[in-house]
């Protein structure tokens, strides 16, 4: 039995996970809270917000965010990954501007039109 | 002449703006000083934004940018780059801007919506020398995310907030090393979820009970020293570790910006620090509503959403009626283990169906019943399995209960013994 304290909303419901019995959770407010538990005792994984350099706008980052949740352990892959990129404006909220960054599947996103 | 003129156009101005449009009002004016619209959410660039909202998990700048975008959609007029200077009690606004420069001008009603700053170190006073390399987490947050430069490379940062904590991943990931984060507290003043993804994820070590006290360095910060504290929260002598670090941030408390509020005279809460405020989050002056951080601390910023639209939908139906004679008044107050609540007063009359009601506990509680009284009459029940003072409560109580009470109502917090 391990016990996690679920991130995915703010209310923070303490978990209780049973690896013997099928990841088993108890604790959770809601079903999300079941399948964090699971994930997060089998292969963790988190959402990834950062910022990369843009060229034009008023400021010069960009802030962006994986679209998936992408494997706990690649996050700093990703973030070097992002290091490597310039954008220019203009940039709109919702567009792709890396795709399958790091082979995780997930695309990083801006998160606001510049 | 405008029916509504908004003070500040973080997320409480924009969502009171949209919501006296929708309430009808037509000739409505937002005053921001910044170059933008969306207030701190800007440099919030992490996620954990509307999921009560939009149902979704969102980034500041999505958030804000969503609001942003519904404003567009209305006739609503923005100044930017315009600081407002005062506000009377006659409803006159000064304010001075970039381009436009000084001007009065008159509102039938005003919202404030002006947000917090961050608590200095001066506010607290921490001994040693004064080389640079402090900064508030929010300034530490507003050059990374959105200057794009880094303040150090060796960091310790002092408070548990959500600000902090959300600091120590920033930092972090950015290639800087987070050596600690100290909170004099026994406990952390943030959320659960930013302990777990922040500091947890990362290896970062959060000393409770502890607190800075030394800065060393000349020109540039070169050792912090961090001592335990005792209940009383003076340090101990001989439990000093000393970090090698070059930065320090302080995440140390937001308090209301409410200079404005209290030239305009309007009556202050000395426990919210923000005005006190009735049902519909109108203050003392008629015709005067605030919300949002200027109002009392938030942690969620879909509560200021909420907040924010019952303020400005009152600011429209006070221009539509030309306020109205005075009602009955029922005041909140604080029974055992509750610190403060927004609303401090409530018109019944005035409520609709249900008044949601705020508040925060004074200290870490599991199974809880939050009850509601008036005199010797209970009114209302509810229970809780935890309540922390890092989380904003709040109760909904419906109309009739209200009616039921006299003069005033007491909200308290009662543990469940354990068995
Ligand atoms: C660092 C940080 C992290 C946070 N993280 C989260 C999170 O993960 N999830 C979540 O839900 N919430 C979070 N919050 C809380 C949420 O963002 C805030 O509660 C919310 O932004 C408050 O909105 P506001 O409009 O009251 O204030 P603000 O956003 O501060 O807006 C106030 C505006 O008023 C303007 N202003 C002030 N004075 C004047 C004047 N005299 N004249 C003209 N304009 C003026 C300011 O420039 C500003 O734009 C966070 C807050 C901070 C500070
Ligand atoms: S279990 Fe559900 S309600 Fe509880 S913290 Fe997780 S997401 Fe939120």
């Amino acid at each position: 039995m391990k016990e996690l304290i679920c991130i995915v909303c703010p209310k923070g419901c303490h978990l209780h996970v049973d690896e013997a019995n099928d990841y088993k959770v108890t604790g959770n407010g809601c079903p999300r809270g079941a399948e964090y538990g699971r994930i997060e005792l089998t292969h963790p994984t988190r959402v990834v917000t950062s910022t990369v350099r843009c060229a034009g706008g008023r400021y010069p980052r960009c802030p962006v965010k994986t679209d998936q949740p992408v494997p706990k352990e690649q996050i700093f892959e990703v973030m070097r990954a992002l290091d490597q990129m310039e954008l220019t404006a203009p940039v709109q909220v919702g567009q792709v501007v890396l795709s399958d960054v790091c082979r995780t599947g997930a695309n990083v996103v801006a998160t606001r039109s510049i | 002449m405008y029916d509504l003129i908004v003070i500040g156009g973080g997320p409480a101005g924009l969502a009171a703006a949209c919501a006296a449009w929708e309430g009808g009002l037509r000739s409505i004016l937002i005053v921001e000083r910044d170059q933008e619209l969306g207030g701190i959410l800007n440099q919030c660039i992490h996620n954990g934004f509307g999921l009560h909202y939009f149902k979704e998990e969102l980034t500041g700048p999505e958030y804000a940018g969503r609001f942003i975008r519904m404003l567009s959609d209305t006739g609503v007029e923005v100044r930017l780059d315009t600081m407002v200077l005062e506000v009377t009690a006659d409803r006159q606004v000064h304010m001075v801007g970039k381009t436009t420069g000084y001007r009065v001008e008159q509102a039938r009603s005003i919202v404030l919506a002006m947000g917090c700053r961050e608590r200095t170190r001066g506010a607290i006073g921490i001994p040693g020398t004064r080389p640079a390399g402090v900064f508030t987490a929010g300034a530490a947050q507003r050059y990374v995310n959105m200057e794009g430069w880094m303040p150090g490379n060796r960091v310790v940062i002092l408070g548990s907030g959500d600000i902090g904590l959300i600091m120590a991943r920033r930092m972090t990931l950015e290639g800087a090393k987070v050596l600690a984060c100290v909170e004099v507290m026994p406990y952390s003043g943030g959320l659960n979820r930013n302990i777990v993804q922040c500091l947890h994820d990362y290896d970062i070590p959060l000393y409770l009970s502890h607190t800075v006290t030394d800065i060393r360095g000349k020109d540039r910060v070169e050792q912090v020293v961090v001592s335990q504290v005792d209940e009383r929260r003076n340090p101990i002598p001989g439990t000093e570790m000393v970090f090698d670090c070059d930065t320090l941030l302080l995440s140390v408390g937001l308090i209301p910006e409410n200079e404005l509020t209290r030239q305009a005279g309007v009556e202050m809460d000395r426990r919210t620090n923000g005005a006190v405020v009735y049902e519909n989050m109108e203050t003392s002056i008629p015709g005067v509503f605030a919300c949002g951080n200027v109002c009392h601390v938030h942690d969620l910023v879909d509560f200021v959403t909420a907040e924010s639209q019952r303020a400005g939908a009152a600011a429209a139906r006070y221009v539509a009626q030309n306020g109205d004679a005075p009602q009955r008044v029922l005041q909140v107050r604080n029974g055992d283990g509750v610190t403060y609540t927004v609303p401090q007063r409530i018109r019944p009359d005035r409520v609709e169906k249900r008044c949601d009601l705020f508040f925060r506990v004074n200290r870490i509680c599991g199974d809880s019943e939050i009850l509601v009284t008036s005199g010797d009459t209970q009114i209302a029940r509810f229970k809780r399995e935890h309540l922390a003072p890092g989380e904003m409560e709040n109760i909904t109580l419906p109309r009739v209960l209200l009616d039921k009470a006299r003069d005033e109502i007491t909200v308290s917090i009662r543990e469940v013994e354990q068995a």
